[in-house]
């Protein structure tokens, strides 16, 4: 099980633990509407988990993006703040936000997997 | 779906609010807008009396004519803004959702003894709206197309009694149609059955209004705005104005005719931007050292304009076209430029 969701709507994918991908997840970016501009965090910061790294704003509303672990931020998708629309049409893949160090496993063992966040979904 | 002015009203459909906005300004968009407040006046003396109520010329309205009005208070401040059609045996009024139970009240109060204030809630409100909807509803009724904008008349719609007004709130070509509302679904279904035809929900009404430079009640204009600060002394003809034939007579006319005189010490503007992050309502504007000028009443990428824009009241000093202000975005500073507005042109059909 590499990746794993958040209450907020967000995925991570540990494949690479040193580089963590995030993004939002369908459900996210569905009820968000037409995705127009993201605001990354810069790369090399350090945040706690749960710390808003950064926003994703739509034509309706802006939302803040949080940190699902403790972890620098190592790496934003440039692709995605050239074209916001990315976490519309490809959220779960081009259009991830950015990758992260995960210093403490753990955090991220204390995340949703797939089956827990579908009955989080079915509760909505 | 949201609760909007009492009502539960859909954000947008399946195509999502930018397709919805492209499509209003390249085909022809339905909008469900039966939540507002339809109204009707009766009596010799309707118009004079719709008259004490507001800086605008009702009297002179021509038959089958369409007006933008507004309820003032006695600070100038704006109550509502409507749209008054003289019909034959009535003036045929229609108020936002938010105040209609207020405005109903008020003209019951103020003008009731002078003519008969009738409330419609029995009839729904369509608007058919952009370049293709004239097409559209032609099929229904070819005789709609001679009507030119903000002009109205009474319609079958393939067999469906109507009154209907070529306007609209997207700045668009387009036609607002009151129809009972035992009918209203059917009317609906045929007017979706055409093929320029998708319905829209509020969040791309809200867009498309934006860009056409158009206030929204409660955001842009209220209680606290004159129509001076709020940049629609057009609305006011000269003949309501100081020095006019009918000048005064309205609730707050001292203040409106001094401002409209000496101006005021703060005015909506248009504002667009360069950068890509949307300014929303709330926005603080600051000047070059930081010094707060105003605030935005209404923000959004404009999908058709594909840059934010917004509307904001600044203080007078920082209103020319081309002056250079910063938006307060998450405390980074957004540059924007004042702006003429519509934000892109209107395209209104004047025959």
């Amino acid at each position: 099980m590499t990746t794993k969701y958040t209450p907020d709507h967000e995925w991570i994918n540990i494949e690479d633990h040193e580089a963590a991908v995030v993004g939002i997840t369908h459900h996210a970016q569905d009820a968000l509407g037409d995705v127009v501009f993201v605001d990354l965090p810069e790369v090399g910061k350090t945040f706690a988990k749960g710390e808003i790294a950064g926003v994703v704003e739509s034509v309706k509303a802006a939302a803040d993006l949080f940190m699902p672990v403790n972890g620098e931020v190592v790496e934003v998708n440039e692709a995605l703040r050239a074209e916001p629309a990315l976490a519309n049409t490809d959220p779960l893949g081009n259009g991830w936000f950015f990758k992260v160090r995960v210093s403490n496993m753990a955090d991220f063992d204390e995340l949703m997997d797939p089956p827990a966040y579908d009955a989080l979904l079915k509760t909505l | 779906m949201v609760p909007f002015g009492g009502y539960d009203m859909p954000v947008q459909y399946a195509g999502g609010i930018m397709a919805e906005h492209k499509h209003t300004r390249t085909a022809a968009g339905l909008f469900d807008v039966s939540h507002m407040g339809q109204v009707v006046l009766q009596g010799a003396d309707a118009a004079a009396a719709l008259e004490t109520l507001m800086p605008v010329d009702v009297i002179d309205l021509p038959m089958l004519k369409q007006r933008y009005g507004l309820f003032t208070n006695a600070n100038g401040g704006l109550l509502d803004d409507l749209m008054i059609t003289r019909r034959p045996d009535d003036i045929f009024v229609i108020v936002n959702a938010g105040c209609k139970v207020q405005d109903i009240a008020h003209m019951q109060a103020q003008i009731g003894t002078r003519c008969e204030v009738i409330p419609q809630p029995e009839r729904a409100l369509l608007a058919l709206q952009g370049p293709q909807a004239v097409i559209a509803l032609s099929r229904l009724n070819p005789e709609v197309a001679k009507l030119t904008f903000m002009t109205g008349g009474f319609f079958s719609l393939d067999g469906i009694e109507t009154f209907l007004t070529r306007s609209g709130y997207t700045g668009e070509d387009g036609f607002e149609i009151s129809v009972a509302n035992a009918e209203a679904v059917a009317l609906a279904r045929k007017l979706l059955a055409q093929p320029e035809v998708k319905p829209i929900g509020l969040g791309a009404r809200d867009t498309l209004r934006l860009e056409a430079g158009l206030c929204l009640y409660g955001h842009d204009i209220n209680t606290e705005t004159t129509p001076i600060e709020a940049s629609i002394t057009w609305a006011i003809q000269k003949v309501r104005r100081a020095g006019g034939a009918r000048a005064g007579g309205y609730p707050g006319a001292a203040v409106i005719d001094k401002q409209l005189l000496e101006g005021a010490t703060r005015k909506r503007v248009g504002l667009i931007s360069t950068e890509r992050v949307p300014v929303r309502e709330g926005a603080k504007i600051v000047d070059a050292d930081g010094k707060e000028l105003g605030i935005v009443t209404s923000g959004s990428l404009g999908p058709t304009v594909n840059q934010p824009v917004a509307l904001a009241y600044l203080a007078t000093s920082h209103t020319a076209v081309g002056a250079q202000v910063f938006a307060l975005v998450r405390d980074k500073r957004v540059a924007m430029t004042v702006t003429t507005t519509p934000f892109t042109p209107h395209r209104y059909y004047r025959g």
